[in-house]
C-alpha cells in the first residue's frame, strides 16, 4: 500500500513487574480500514490499546501519528490527535444523561454556563449523519447495553475522531445488536475513520476485518487479512499449536433425575423480574447447557439456584428432595457444587492462601475444626494433596491466591467443590477468561463428572463450548427457556439464531 | 385520580406545612416566633456551609469527617489574628486560608497517600482538638465581633424583616454561597466534570480530565467554606475561642448533607430544620414552655439522620465512588 | 545458622517498622511544637517518663490508663476484621459505663465475688446491645457504619447527659453536678498493690480475642466476611449474622471498657470522664496493627503518656493538650504507612491499604 498510515507503533515494549506484557510490538493502522487485533486473553492486546490510547506508557518503542513521532502520554493527547477508545467495561456515568455524558470534557460553554442547548444539536446533527438514533436526555442507567454502547460511539464521533479503538465490543451484544454495530463500523471506515477491533471471535474476524493481527504472550505472531486466511489458521496463530476443541463423549445413559426446577422467576437487584418461569430438569450422567447472550437472566438463575437469591416463585429439587429457596449451606450439604460466574468476586477470597480458599465452604467440619477450634495441620494437608491432585501451579499452600494466575486460581475452585461428594455441579460461565490450555484441562474434569453420573448444568455464553460439551441445550432468552433439546438435533447456526431471539 | 400518597411525601406539603405553623406562631407569639426564627438561621449558618463543604468534597469522591476539625482550627485562627490585628476581614481571611489549607491536608492524605479517608478526617479532628488546645491561652479576647448590616427598608416588613435582613455578614454570605454553589456544581463544566469524578473516576480519567486535579481542589474549595464557618464561630457568632467550641456541629453537619442528599438547596433546608431544632431547644430549656428534657431535641438531629440512611424515610443516594482512592492502572 | 537469625530480626523488624518509626517521628514534630511554643523538650519528655514510668506507682497508672485503650482499641480492631469501622465505639462505652455504674449502686447486699462480674457484665452487655444497632443496620439496611456511629455516639452523651441529670443523679445533699451515686464498695475493682486488676482483665480479654480470631471458625467466618462479603456468603456464611455479631462483641469490647473504669478508677458515671477513650482507640488500633499483643503495646505507649501528661504539667510547665497533638500525628503517619515505607527506602512501597469507608449507601 502506498498510503501512509494513519497510526504506526514500533518495537513497543512494556513490563509489568516481571511479565512482558508487549515485546517488541509492530502495528500500522491505515485510513478507513478495520484492522483485528486478535489474541487470547492475556495476550497483551490491551496493554497494547492502552499505550495508544495515553493510559500507559511503554518502556520502550516509537509511536507515529500520519508519519510524525508522537509522545502519547495521557488520554488527552490521544484524544486531542483523534484518537479515541470504547472500552470493554463502558466509561458511562450511569447517573447521567446520554448528552452529559457525550459532552463530559469537551463541554460546550456560554460564559460560566454550560451551553446544554447547542451541545444538544451538535450532537442530534452527529446522530443524523451517522444515522444513530439516540434520546439526549435518557439516563445511561435505563438504557439496554446496545445503546449504552452506540453512546460510547457518539462520544468519539463528537471528538471527531479519526481512529476508534473497539475493545472486545460484541461480548455483551446479542447477534442481532452484532450485525447492527457491524453495520455502524462499515459506515465509519466509509467516512474515512480508522478502526481496530480487539476481539478473540474468530467468525467476527472472518466477517468484518480488512486485515488482522495475531498477537500471542506479548508479541506480533503476523498480519494477514481473511482471504488469505481461514479459521482454524488464525487459531493456531493464537494459541500457538493446533487445537482440538471436541472431545470424544461416551453416549448419554438416561439415569433418574437429580436437578428438577419449575416455574422458577427470580427479579434482580432493582427488583425487575428478570427470570420468569424458568423449568428443566437434569438428569444424573447429563450436561444440561444453557446458552444465550449474556444478561439474558443467567446470572440471577445461577444465583437462585445456589441458594443466594430469593426465589420469587417457583420450586427446586435436588435428587428428589424439595429444596426450594434455601440457603447456601443447606443446598451445599445435599450435594450441589457451584462454580461461579466471577471467581474472583464469588469464588475466592484473594488475600487468602490457597489451602484456606480450598476450605472456604467446609472449615467447619471435621477435620478442619471440631467444635470452634480449626485444626490448621488438616487444612494444609488437605491443600498439599488437592495441589498434586489438580496439578495447580502454586509456591506452596500458604501462597494468597491473588498471586496465582487466572486458570490457576479456577482450578482452586475446582478442586474445592469437586473434592465433595456431589451430586449435582452447577458451572457458570466455568471458562471465561481463561488460555485454552486452561480450558481444555476444566472441560476434562466437566466431562468426567458427567461419565461418573453427576448432574452438570453448564451456563455458557460460548458456543463452541455448549456445542462441544452438552447433551441436551436450553437457550435462555429474555428470562425465559425458549428451547430445550437434545444437542445432536442442532446446528451451531441454528443454536446462534435462537440465541437472539428469533 | 388525586394521589394524596404522593402529596404527603413531597417535599413542598412540609414546607407548606412548616409555613403554615410559622404564621400560626407568629400570631399568638410574635416576639418569640421572630426569637426562634432568627436564631435558627444563625443556628443554621454554621451548619450550611459545613454541608457546602462536605457536599462538594463527597460530590467528587473524597468523604470529609474532619469538619469538626477543619471549623475549630480555623475558628481559633481566625480568633488569634482577631486579637493580633484587631482587623475582622483579615479574622475572617485568616479563618478561610486555615480552612482551605486543612482541605489541602485532607486531599494530601486521601488522593495522594491513599489513607483510608475515614481516618485521614479522624487525623484532622483530633490533630485540631490538640492543637488548640495546646497554644490556647485563657484570657485573649478581641475587639468586638461583626455586626448585624439591616438591608434598609426590607428590615420593615413584619416577620420576614427582623429575621432575614438585619443579619450580620456571614450570614449573608452563607445564603449568596448556597446558591453560587447550586450554580456552580449543576449548571458549570467544573459541576458537570466535579459530579462525573465522584461517580466513575476511571470514566473521567480516559476522557483526559485530571481526577487528582479535581479531587484536590474540590477538598480544598470545601475546606475554605469550613473556615468560613469557622470564623463564623468565633468573629460573628461568639466573639471568642473557647476550647472545643464546635461542640459536634461538624458532624451534625454531616447529617445536614445527608439529610439534603448532597444537593446545596436541599441542605439548606435540612440545616434550617436542624437550626431551627437546636434554638427550640435552648428555648424550651430556659423558657420552659414544654416539659420536653431539653437531650431528647438535642439528639433528634442525630436520630433523624439515623432513620434518613436506613432509608425508612426515602433513600438518599451517595455519590458512587466516594471513600475510594482513586488509582491509575 | 547467623543468616538465619538476621533473617528472623528482619522480619521482627519489618512487623513493627511502621508503628515504631511513626512513634518516633511524632515525638520529634511534638518536640518541634514544644520549642516553638518556648517550652524545652527534653525536659517535657523527661518528665513525662518519670510520671509514667519512674516509679512503681508510676508505672501502675499507666497501666491504669492503658487499662481501657485495650478494651477500646480490641473493640476497634476487632471490628476492622469484619470490614466495619466501628466509630461507634464511645458510645458504647458511655453506655457500658452508665449500666455498670448503675449495677454498682443500686444491686445491694451482694458479695464483691459476685457483684464485679455481674456488673462487668451488663456494662458488657449495654455496649454490646447498643453497637448491635449499628450492625444490624449496616446488614439490613445498608446504612454505613461510620455515620450511624457518630450520630448514635450524640445519641449516646445526650441520653446518658439526661439520665445523669435526672432520674439516676445523685441525690447527696448539695450536690449540683450531674452524676450519679457512688458505687458500692462491693463492686470496685481493686489493685493489687500498684497492678489495677482490672489490667490483668485487659490481657485476659485480649487473649481471647487472640483466640477467637485466629484459632475458631467464628474467626474464620469474620475475616471472611471482611475480605469478600460475597465469596462468604457464596460459601455458605451467613455474612448478615456476622455483621451483627461482630458489631455485638466490638461493642461489647468497648461496654467492657467503660465498666471496668467505673468500677476501677472513676467509681461512678459522670458525663465528660470516658470522653476521648473511643476515638483513641482507632489510634491504638491502628498503632497495634490490629493485633491484640500490638494493640496492648500500644495502649500501655499511649497509656504512659496520659499518665506521664500531668507531671509533664505540673514539672515542666507544657499543657498536657500535646498529648493529643502527638497522638494525632502518630494516626498520621500510621495510616500513611506508605510514606514511611518511602522513608524508609523499602523497595515495595505498596503499604497494605485499609479502604473501609466505601460509600454511605448500599
Amino acid at each position: 500500500m502506498e498510503q501512509i498510515p494513519v497510526l504506526q507503533l514500533r518495537g513497543i515494549t512494556k513490563c509489568f513487574g516481571e511479565v512482558l506484557a508487549n515485546d517488541q510490538v509492530d502495528f500500522d493502522l491505515y485510513p478507513g480500514e478495520i484492522h483485528v487485533l486478535l489474541g487470547e486473553n492475556g495476550a497483551g492486546k490491551s496493554t497494547l490499546m492502552n499505550v495508544i490510547y495515553g493510559l500507559s506508557t511503554p518502556d520502550a518503542g516509537t509511536i507515529f501519528f500520519e508519519g510524525s513521532s508522537v509522545q502519547i502520554d495521557r488520554p488527552r493527547t490521544a484524544i486531542d490527535h483523534g484518537i479515541n477508545m470504547v472500552h470493554q467495561h463502558f466509561m458511562l456515568i450511569p447517573v447521567f444523561t446520554v448528552a452529559e455524558n457525550i459532552m463530559l470534557g469537551d463541554e460546550v460553554t456560554r460564559g460560566w454556563s454550560l451551553d446544554r442547548k447547542r451541545a444538544y444539536q451538535e450532537i442530534q446533527q452527529l446522530s443524523e449523519d451517522y444515522g444513530l438514533q439516540l434520546d439526549m436526555e435518557a439516563r445511561i442507567e435505563n438504557l439496554s447495553v446496545g445503546l449504552q454502547q452506540r453512546v460510547e460511539i457518539m462520544k468519539a464521533l463528537y471528538r471527531k475522531t479519526r481512529v476508534l479503538i473497539l475493545d472486545e465490543p460484541t461480548a455483551v451484544l446479542t447477534p442481532q445488536e452484532v450485525d447492527d454495530l457491524f453495520e455502524v463500523m462499515h459506515q465509519l471506515i466509509r467516512k474515512g475513520i480508522s478502526i481496530i477491533l480487539i476481539t478473540h471471535k474468530l467468525r467476527e474476524v472472518m466477517h468484518i476485518a480488512s486485515r488482522i493481527t495475531v498477537m500471542r504472550r506479548g508479541r506480533v505472531i503476523g498480519t494477514t487479512s481473511p482471504a488469505k486466511s481461514n479459521e482454524g489458521e488464525l487459531a493456531a496463530m493464537m494459541v500457538g499449536r493446533q487445537v482440538t476443541l471436541q472431545f470424544e463423549k461416551t453416549p448419554l445413559q438416561t439415569q433418574e433425575v437429580v436437578l428438577d426446577v419449575q416455574e422458577l422467576t427470580v427479579s434482580d437487584e432493582q427488583d425487575r423480574e428478570v427470570v420468569h418461569r424458568v423449568s428443566f430438569q437434569v438428569r444424573a450422567g447429563e450436561i444440561l447447557g444453557i446458552a444465550g447472550v449474556q444478561g439474558n437472566g443467567q446470572s440471577e438463575m445461577a444465583l437462585a439456584l445456589s441458594g443466594l437469591r430469593p426465589f420469587k416463585r417457583g420450586r427446586l429439587c435436588l435428587s428428589g428432595k424439595e429444596m426450594t429457596s434455601l440457603n447456601p449451606r443447606a443446598l451445599m450439604n445435599h450435594g450441589l457444587a457451584h462454580i461461579p460466574e466471577d471467581r474472583q468476586k464469588h469464588g475466592l477470597v484473594l488475600p487468602y492462601s490457597v489451602a484456606d480458599n480450598q476450605i472456604l465452604n467446609t472449615y467447619h467440619h471435621f477435620p478442619f475444626s471440631s467444635f470452634l477450634q480449626r485444626h490448621q495441620q488438616a487444612v494444609l494437608t488437605n491443600s498439599n494433596q488437592l495441589i498434586d491432585q489438580y496439578d495447580i501451579r502454586a509456591s506452596g499452600p500458604g501462597s494468597p491466591v491473588s498471586t496465582l494466575s487466572g486458570g490457576n486460581q479456577q482450578k482452586v475452585i475446582i478442586s474445592r467443590e469437586l473434592n465433595r461428594d456431589i451430586c449435582c455441579l452447577l458451572a457458570n460461565q466455568p471458562t471465561r477468561g481463561l488460555d485454552v490450555g486452561s480450558i481444555e484441562y476444566i472441560h476434562q474434569q466437566i466431562l468426567k463428572l458427567r461419565d461418573q453420573g453427576v448432574a452438570v448444568l453448564l451456563i455458557s455464553s460460548e458456543l463452541d463450548e455448549i456445542m462441544s460439551l452438552a447433551d441436551t441445550i436450553a437457550v435462555m432468552y429474555c428470562g425465559k427457556i425458549v428451547m430445550n433439546t437434545p444437542a445432536d438435533q442442532l446446528t451451531k447456526e441454528q443454536l446462534g439464531a435462537i440465541m437472539a431471539g428469533s | 385520580m388525586f394521589q394524596w400518597k404522593k402529596v404527603f411525601k413531597s417535599v413542598w406539603f412540609f414546607i407548606f406545612l412548616i409555613f403554615l405553623l410559622i404564621l400560626w406562631s407568629y400570631f399568638h407569639y410574635p416576639v418569640v416566633t421572630v426569637a426562634v426564627l432568627a436564631s435558627a438561621l444563625r443556628q443554621s449558618t454554621p451548619l450550611a456551609l459545613g454541608a457546602l463543604c462536605g457536599l462538594i468534597g463527597e460530590r467528587s469522591g473524597v468523604i470529609n469527617i474532619g469538619m469538626e476539625g477543619q471549623m475549630l482550627l480555623s475558628a481559633f485562627l481566625g480568633f488569634l489574628v482577631s486579637v493580633w490585628t484587631g482587623n475582622l476581614l483579615f479574622a475572617v481571611l485568616a479563618g478561610v486560608m486555615t480552612g482551605a489549607l486543612t482541605g489541602l491536608l485532607l486531599a494530601f492524605m486521601s488522593v495522594t497517600l491513599r489513607i483510608d479517608q475515614i481516618i485521614g478526617g479522624t487525623v484532622i479532628n483530633i490533630l485540631a482538638f490538640g492543637l488548640t488546645g495546646y497554644f490556647y491561652q485563657v484570657g485573649l479576647s478581641t475587639k468586638g465581633k461583626l455586626q448585624p448590616i439591616s438591608l434598609g427598608p426590607l428590615q420593615d416588613i413584619p416577620l420576614l424583616g427582623p429575621v432575614l435582613f438585619n443579619n450580620p455578614p456571614i450570614t449573608y454570605l452563607t445564603l449568596l454561597l448556597v446558591l453560587v454553589m447550586h450554580y456552580l456544581l449543576f449548571y458549570t463544566r467544573w459541576g458537570l466534570r466535579t459530579r462525573a469524578v465522584g461517580e466513575h473516576p476511571r470514566a473521567v480519567d480516559t476522557l483526559g480530565i485530571n481526577v487528582f486535579f479535581m479531587r484536590y481542589a474540590n477538598v480544598v474549595l470545601g475546606g475554605a467554606i469550613a473556615g468560613l464557618a469557622g470564623a463564623f464561630l468565633t468573629l460573628e457568632a461568639v466573639g471568642s475561642f473557647e476550647r472545643g467550641m464546635t461542640n459536634g456541629r461538624g458532624f451534625v453537619a454531616l447529617a445536614v448533607m445527608i439529610f439534603g442528599k448532597w444537593t446545596p438547596i436541599g441542605s439548606w433546608g435540612a440545616a434550617l430544620l436542624f437550626g431551627f431544632a437546636i434554638s427550640l431547644q435552648t428555648q424550651l430549656q430556659f423558657g420552659g414552655l414544654i416539659t420536653i428534657p431539653h437531650q431528647f431535641i438535642g439528639m433528634l438531629p442525630y436520630l433523624l439522620t439515623v432513620i434518613v440512611l436506613a432509608g425508612f424515610v426515602g433513600r438518599a443516594r451517595p455519590p458512587a465512588s466516594i471513600g475510594m482512592p482513586y488509582t491509575k492502572e | 545458622m547467623l543468616n538465619k537469625k538476621k533473617n528472623k530480626l528482619l522480619h521482627f523488624w519489618r512487623t513493627v517498622d511502621v508503628p515504631v518509626v511513626a512513634v518516633l517521628f511524632s515525638a520529634v514534630i511534638g518536640a518541634v511544637l514544644l520549642r516553638i511554643s518556648g517550652a524545652d523538650p527534653l525536659d517535657a519528655y523527661r518528665a513525662l517518663f518519670q510520671g509514667s514510668l519512674g516509679n512503681i506507682s508510676a508505672f501502675g497508672r499507666t497501666l491504669q490508663k492503658a487499662t481501657p485503650l485495650i478494651f477500646s482499641g480490641l473493640a476497634v480492631a476487632f471490628a476492622f476484621k469484619a470490614g466495619l469501622f466501628n466509630i461507634g465505639t464511645q458510645g458504647q462505652l458511655l453506655f457500658g459505663a452508665l449500666a455498670a455504674a448503675m449495677v454498682g449502686f443500686t444491686v445491694q447486699g451482694v458479695p464483691a465475688w459476685l457483684h464485679i462480674p455481674l456488673a462487668l457484665l451488663i456494662g458488657a452487655l449495654a455496649g454490646g446491645l447498643y453497637g448491635m444497632i449499628q450492625g444490624a443496620l449496616k446488614a439490613y439496611t445498608g446504612a454505613h457504619e461510620v455515620i450511624t456511629g457518630i450520630m448514635l455516639n450524640y445519641v449516646a452523651i445526650n441520653l446518658t447527659d439526661y439520665l445523669t441529670n435526672g432520674p439516676l443523679k445523685d441525690t447527696t445533699p448539695g450536690n449540683i453536678i450531674a452524676r450519679t451515686p457512688l458505687i458500692l464498695e462491693t463492686s470496685q475493682l481493686p489493685s493489687i498493690g500498684a497492678f489495677p486488676l482490672g489490667f490483668g482483665l485487659a490481657l485476659l480479654v485480649a487473649l481471647v480475642v487472640w483466640w477467637l480470631l485466629q484459632q475458631t471458625t467464628i474467626g474464620f467466618e469474620i475475616c471472611t466476611v471482611g475480605n469478600n462479603p460475597h465469596a462468604a456468603s457464596y460459601a455458605g456464611m451467613n455474612v448478615n449474622y456476622t455483621l451483627v455479631g461482630t458489631m455485638l462483641f466490638s461493642g461489647m469490647l468497648a461496654g467492657l471498657g467503660g465498666a471496668v473504669e467505673t468500677l476501677g478508677v472513676v467509681h461512678r458515671y459522670q458525663p465528660g470522664f470516658n470522653v476521648g477513650l473511643g476515638f483513641e482507640g482507632i489510634t491504638i488500633a491502628l498503632l497495634g496493627k490490629t493485633h491484640p499483643v500490638g494493640v496492648i503495646l500500644a495502649s500501655i505507649l499511649v497509656g504512659a503518656m496520659k499518665a506521664g501528661a500531668s507531671q509533664m504539667q505540673f514539672s515542666a510547665g507544657v499543657d498536657k493538650a500535646i498529648i493529643d497533638v502527638i497522638l494525632a500525628l502518630i494516626l498520621f503517619f500510621v495510616a500513611a504507612d506508605v510514606l514511611i515505607r518511602k522513608i524508609l527506602r523499602y523497595r515495595d512501597t505498596k503499604g497494605e491499604d485499609v479502604i473501609l469507608s466505601t460509600g454511605w449507601g448500599k
